[in-house]
């Protein structure tokens, strides 16, 4: 016996009204984010290169009307401005060598390696970011001169690197949970040492986690003003220079800063980017 | 090629014995299936012998070395992982020429290695593609590949096959047992499905929690299981167990079903003679259902029809029973019957122990399996065939 064979309620194919709307909702959003981040970093650039007598122009045109690098040269020629554009991208690069060469291997240790304490460790590791850096301040300028490197920039670098290592352990080691064991293993049973795995197969896997713990070490010491600015007193880095050299400055001067600052944050993030996105075989060459 | 000796391995997580105190030998050119349960310590032990696991005790033994210290890349081994562990970063090409390019072999070898076992398992069409552009079934065969060009001694596999889809498993089965036929490499394969056991091992090696139940060729396994266990899990439908009692009449035994009837017994005196309180353990094609006659009375409670033959449960005394029957051979729910058991057919079993009596009918010497005992040791005697 065959029963009645009921309808079959068909998925209703979306009406494309509805979905041009969705689309557009999509692409609003999307522009409106777009612009809570472009809007800024567009008006310091035009800012910067607006001649001195029109910075105060009310209301501000947002397309420049006349174009000058008199004061983007003006600041950039200033004392020790260059100098302390050096040490920062020194600073951020050596915090960024350290941060991942201490903190990856930690976030794999707590990844792989079912050791003693490990959920303790893993909450101590966050702890220190509990401290606020005010209390450690003194105690901390203190031991720096105590150990000479006060004033240097791989103090400063030191100083980031514990800033930032709580992050990189954390970000690289959840990374490295996502990587199969078994590739690991696979890679030891083709003839690979332990290490020889981590390096050909685990690492290269975990690039792109890598890459965004990179980003955030960079933006962390490049932005810091608090600790560059109690640990340093003749070599500044730039953002304490900015602000021991600038808060009293007109404000072209300050959108000059601005923008200065803003460009090599600009260029890393963007070569960065490239491994960030590496999922091979999944990117359209 | 080589032959494996597994002697008296004990691996322990924490507190458990995930392999307890087994032994075991492969011949070379050997392809031997470990089958059991999950958690039975099947795919501890294969991870033992690649080394990716360190044992508490015993020996194993590759060839002529003692590999026991030996990390994975010394023994001479490869391995295809039950997720296929094909790195992803990598293309196919590439993959397949990991192990060979950590060798420093040269380059014309490598090339000339990838291809060979990329046509082995017809995937040249795909060198140069990453995993991530391949489909399931393919990523399988790369897996495969990769542990080929190695040329290693031994080959051990994890589940190859359980992440295939049914039509696709079916496929890969009889190519794989094709082509490491051809190649006839010493393998340990690891499974838990007891038909890809049966259909694919020379030998198969049941495990237990740990231990190492019985040992032998998959026909001698089935017909004659060395416990209830083995015979529940081998096969299906699981062998019948049912509780008889065995008695001497009129010069022959007879065993009665309680609430069914009587078998009168075909012993020919040979062997262990059954008696009192025992199991009798049938398989269901073993057993003839009919109308009428003098067999034991049952009642019909299930037909599933599987086309070339019916699985019936019939209810017999206060047990129940699967028998395979003809398609065409008319049963009703609820239908009284007569149910023949094959007499020569039989498994007995101590009732208590659940352990089968004698050891030698079925199994006949080199099965790897003495005298049944409770003693793990006795049931695992390594003795090769031919």
């Amino acid at each position: 016996m065959t029963t009645a064979r009921e309808p079959v309620p068909m998925p209703r194919p979306r009406a494309g009204r509805e979905r041009i709307v969705g689309r557009g909702l999509i692409y609003l959003g999307a522009t409106l984010l777009a612009l809570f981040i472009l809007l800024p970093i567009y008006l310091i650039t035009v800012s910067a290169f607006t001649p001195r007598e029109n910075a105060f122009d009310f209301p501000h045109s947002l397309i420049p009307t006349a174009v000058s690098t008199d004061t983007i040269l003006f600041f950039i020629n200033a004392s020790g401005v260059i100098d302390s554009f050096w040490r920062s991208v020194i600073v951020a690069l050596i915090t960024l060598a350290l941060s991942l060469l201490i903190g990856a291997p930690a976030g794999y240790a707590i990844a792989r390696y079912a050791f003693r304490g490990r959920s303790g460790y893993r909450l101590v590791v966050l702890s220190t970011r509990a401290f606020p850096i005010v209390i450690l301040a003194i105690p901390l300028a203190v031991t720096y001169r105590l150990w000479g490197i006060d004033d240097t920039v791989i103090g400063v670098a030191f100083m980031h690197t514990a800033l930032a290592l709580p992050f990189t352990v954390l970000i690289t080691s959840s990374v490295f949970v996502s990587v199969p064991r078994e590739l690991e293993e696979a890679a030891q049973t083709l003839g690979c040492t332990p290490l020889q795995a981590f390096l050909r197969v685990s690492l290269p896997l975990a690039l792109p986690g890598l890459a965004a713990a990179a980003i955030f070490t960079w933006v962390l010491s490049w932005n810091d003003v608090f600790a560059a600015v109690i640990l340093t007193l003749r070599n500044p880095t730039l953002p304490a220079k900015i602000l021991a050299a600038l808060t009293q400055s007109p404000i072209y001067f300050q959108f000059a800063a601005g923008f200065v600052m803003l460009i090599p944050s600009v260029v890393v993030i963007f070569v960065i980017r490239r491994y960030l996105l590496g999922l091979w075989g999944r990117v359209v060459k | 090629m080589a032959e494996i000796r597994v002697e008296r391995v004990t691996k322990l997580f924490k507190q458990t014995r995930a392999v307890d105190d087994v032994s075991l030998t492969i011949d070379d050119g050997e392809f031997m299936v470990l089958l059991g349960p999950s958690g039975c310590g099947k795919t501890t032990l294969l991870r033992s012998i690649a080394g990716l696991e360190q044992i508490e005790g015993g020996r194993i033994v590759i060839g002529a070395r003692d590999v026991t210290e030996l990390p994975p890349r010394k023994r001479n081994i490869a391995m295809v992982f039950q997720s296929y562990a094909v790195f992803p970063h990598m293309t196919v090409f590439e993959n397949i020429a990991f192990g060979l390019r950590m060798r420093h072999a040269g380059k014309a070898d490598i090339d000339r290695q990838v291809r060979e076992a990329a046509e082995l398992l017809h995937i040249e069409s795909l060198l140069e593609r990453f995993p991530a552009e391949t489909s399931g079934g393919q990523r399988q065969r790369i897996a495969v590949a990769r542990a080929l060009a190695m040329q290693p001694q031994v080959l051990l596999m994890d589940e190859p096959l359980s992440n295939l889809d049914a039509l696709l498993r079916l496929e890969a089965r009889a190519e794989l047992k094709r082509l490491l036929g051809e190649i006839g490499s010493t393998t340990i394969y690891v499974t838990h499905d007891q038909v890809e056991a049966m259909s694919m091992g020379d030998r198969v090696a049941v495990m237990r929690a740990g231990k190492l139940v019985q040992v032998g060729d998959p026909l001698t396994i089935y017909d004659g299981p060395v416990d209830r266990f083995v015979g529940g899990f081998i096969g299906n439908p699981p062998m019948n167990f049912l509780a008889a009692t065995v008695e001497r009449r009129d010069g022959g035994s007879v065993a009665m079903l309680a609430g069914a009837g009587e078998v009168r017994l075909a012993l020919d005196g040979s062997e262990t003679q059954p008696s009192g309180a025992v199991l009798l353990g049938i398989r269901a094609e073993n057993i003839e259902v009919t109308d009428d006659g003098d067999g034991l009375r049952g009642r019909v409670l299930v037909v599933e029809p599987l086309g070339s033959h019916n699985l019936v449960t019939i209810q017999l005394g206060a047990e129940q029973l699967k028998a395979t029957t003809r398609p065409d051979q008319r049963l009703e729910r609820d239908q009284k019957v007569r149910v023949h058991i094959d007499p020569t057919r039989i498994r007995w079993l101590d009732a208590e122990l659940e352990v089968a009596l004698g050891a030698e009918d079925a199994a006949g010497p080199g099965a790897g399996r003495g005298p049944v005992t409770l003693e793990q040791r006795d049931t695992q005697a390594p003795t090769a065939e031919g």
